[in-house]
């Protein structure tokens, strides 16, 4: 942009920069976590009867520091640079934003820590030590505030589609984490605290995750494709769309459990009303880039973004088949499930984050991107991983499910379940080295601007 | 210029109705409405009231066993056995052939079930139903390393919850591992027998087969 003096006062570059960077490390502690897991399926398990790498506390490991180091440090850092950019306010405070990007991380740190220790919580996609959640909520709410204040100050405006899901994001997040870590903790035992947690679970996700990633998508692409979004009402109506079902699809992750029947029936009516959501919000992005379908994907950015657009079609269309209780008779247990679930994390908004990295980095460090052959090799190793991976462990599932079914002994089952495991190992070391092709990509590039920081002094800071 | 829908494109009607008022309704209606409805059910199984038999030589009270059994649950939990056994028996897929009675809402509110450990992921065979289907010399067994019990099992090892020294044997010629399991290994142990004991009448069926035990290789 033009005015790089008022347009770096707007937006906390440094902030940006900080929570991108950690993120990158972070991405990499995740996968590496994911494969060693993988590694004991497969009897290769490299830290056999260490305690401290038991192959159960590297699973909590893995996904914590996907969703609390790798996603939420991305989403935090594209947070910082997307509001005041689209209210044109800046931030409570920047100081505040450092105060919780330093605590933060060292409680992601301390997690890992713990969890490894043997003080991992028991609620599924909150494994975060018990004595480590209050500060978290505290550090959220601040980050909450600091985010909140320039969307409250440009308030008497209509936002922009990104603002009001990100607002919303912002209101939801905080109140998810306190019920989803307190109430089936210490309040509800049973099916009834099975009926919160499964509500956390799914709000992670669909109300964290889902409306960010979405409001990172229809913020970029315009950008890259220099042309507006295509059709405002459909953004509309997915928006108002997911605020209304998504909260409402928890139970589906229980179904057959002893929670009250008509909440599980209510959970699989709310997931298939997804699909309005879904269509709009896919139908939206994928006919704002084939409008110029040629000129976009020669970019490595928007391919990211049309993937994981993609990734999002097919897991929502599996997620209306696979809460059905026909198929939840079979699939439920099984690897299907952990294939729909990297598919969605990885496949969906990691990519929307990865083209978000690749997009801000060499604009935030002044420097040309270091190798544009790793980041496509980036993308074409993780596209592959993903899809081999979401095959394979879906086979697996059904082949689990049924033989489940056929009363086979559960042992045969598990011999059964070999081939799948190995390949799911080789299709996680795909994207483990795909990863690692991103941080040292990411890393000479920072190395780079290093070196030659006074001769890139007067390009611009940031901009398309 | 100012169309209808734009109202609902400002920072009240996101903030109120979408951040808030959703929020609340879906929690109220599928996490609350639930949550209280069973926590209306009287408690069917309640703490021991007795030391089972085979425990009586490693607690000396009751109160020790239910302390025991809090801390087995806590071994449980912190080394995320969880997420691979899940903890409630299904209507379907013939699971009350493979484990036993549907699982039941007011089996749970119990303390031990604070917080829950349903599952999600069946790596290894449910254990609601675990109570009384294997001995206790197999469990721990299959603790310290599952593949002496179960070649095939992908289970890992976690013989630091037990006590290994080499004693002397034949008059101090040959020399043997003695293994002995630590507290937290018999609180585990204590914990996956209380899991079903309340049915264990139900004993343990045909399919179980994988339970069958194998000499130890070494």
């Amino acid at each position: 942009m033009s005015n790089s003096n008022s347009e770096s006062s707007l937006v906390p570059y440094g902030l940006v920069k900080a929570h991108l960077l950690i993120s990158v490390v972070f991405v990499f502690v995740a996968v590496l976590g994911g494969m060693t897991y993988a590694m004991q399926f497969i009897d290769l398990y490299p830290f056999k009867a260490v305690e401290w790498f038991s192959p159960g506390r590297v699973r909590m490991v893995h996904t914590q520091a996907v969703a609390y180091a790798w996603i939420a440090n991305a989403f935090f850092g594209i947070m910082y640079y997307m509001i005041p950019k689209l209210t044109n306010h800046r931030v409570l405070s920047e100081k505040l934003g450092w105060v919780v990007f330093y605590v933060y991380n060292v409680l992601i740190l301390a997690t890992v820590v713990l969890i490894l220790a043997g003080f991992g919580q028991g609620l599924e996609w909150a494994e975060t030590p018990r004595v480590l959640d209050p500060f978290i909520a505290i550090f959220v709410v601040l980050l909450v505030v600091n985010l909140v204040t320039p969307m409250w100050k440009a308030r008497s405006k209509p936002f922009y589609v990104s603002v009001w899901y990100i607002l919303a994001a912002l209101i939801w997040t905080p109140l998810v984490y306190v019920m989803g870590n307190f109430l089936p903790e210490y309040v509800y035992p049973g099916s009834g605290g099975a009926a919160i947690s499964s509500m956390y679970i799914h709000d992670l996700v669909g109300l964290f995750v889902t409306p960010i990633g979405t409001a990172m998508v229809y913020y970029l692409l315009p950008v890259l494709m220099k042309r507006p979004i295509f059709s405002h009402a459909l953004s509309l109506i997915g928006f108002w769309g997911l605020a209304f079902f998504y909260p409402m699809n928890s139970t589906h992750h229980y179904l057959y459990s002893p929670i009250p029947m008509w909440s599980q029936y209510a959970g699989i009516i709310a997931s298939v009303g997804v699909h309005i959501v879904v269509y709009t919000v896919v139908f939206n992005i994928v006919a704002t880039i084939a409008s110029d379908w040629k000129e976009a994907i020669k970019s490595t950015e928007i391919k990211f973004l049309f993937t994981g657009t993609i990734c999002y079609l097919i897991t929502c269309i599996q997620c209306a088949i696979q809460v059905t209780l026909s198929v939840q008779s079979i699939i439920h247990f099984t690897d299907w499930v952990v294939g729909h679930s990297h598919f969605v994390l990885f496949g969906v908004f990691s990519f929307w984050a990865f083209a978000w990295i690749y997009y801000l980095i060499p604009r935030l460090l002044n420097t040309a991107i270091y190798s544009e052959s790793l980041k496509s090799w980036h993308f074409w190793l993780s596209t592959l991983g993903i899809f081999i991976m979401q095959f394979d462990l879906l086979s697996a599932g059904l082949v689990q499910g049924y033989m489940w079914k056929n009363l086979a002994p559960f042992i045969d089952t598990v011999a059964a379940s070999m081939p799948f495991w190995w390949v799911r190992a080789f299709s996680g070391m795909l994207i483990f080295v795909a990863q690692v092709l991103l941080m040292i990509n990411i890393y000479m590039t920072w190395k780079q601007s290093r070196d030659s920081a006074p001769a890139n002094a007067n390009l611009a800071t940031a901009g398309a | 210029m100012a169309s209808k829908s734009q109202k609902y494109e400002k920072f009240s009607a996101v903030f109120l109705l979408a951040g808030l008022f959703f929020l609340i309704v879906a929690f109220l209606i599928l996490g609350l409405a639930p949550a209280t409805q069973v926590s209306n059910i009287p408690d069917k199984v309640g703490m021991p009231t007795e030391i089972p038999g085979d425990f009586q030589k490693y607690y000396s009270s009751l109160e020790q066993y239910h302390e025991g059994l809090l801390n087995g649950r806590d071994v449980y939990i912190s080394e995320a056995c969880w997420h691979c056994h899940s903890q409630y028996v299904r209507p379907v897929s013939n699971e009350t052939l493979r484990y036993g009675p549907v699982s039941q809402p007011g089996e749970y509110q119990n303390k031990l079930n604070l917080p829950q450990l349903f599952g999600t992921r069946r790596v290894g065979p449910d254990l609601s139903r675990e109570s009384g289907k294997r001995p206790n010399d197999w469990h721990f067994v299959h603790l310290y390393n599952p593949k002496w019990v179960v070649p095939q099992s992908v289970m890992p090892q976690y013989p630091w919850y037990f006590e290994t020294k080499k004693v002397k044997i034949n008059d101090g010629k040959d020399e043997r591992l003695e293994i002995t399991p630590k507290q937290e290994a018999i609180d585990v142990v204590a914990y996956l027998q209380w899991l079903g004991l309340h049915v264990s009448s139900v004993t343990h069926k045909y399919y179980d087969n994988d339970a069958i035990v194998m000499p130890p290789r070494n």
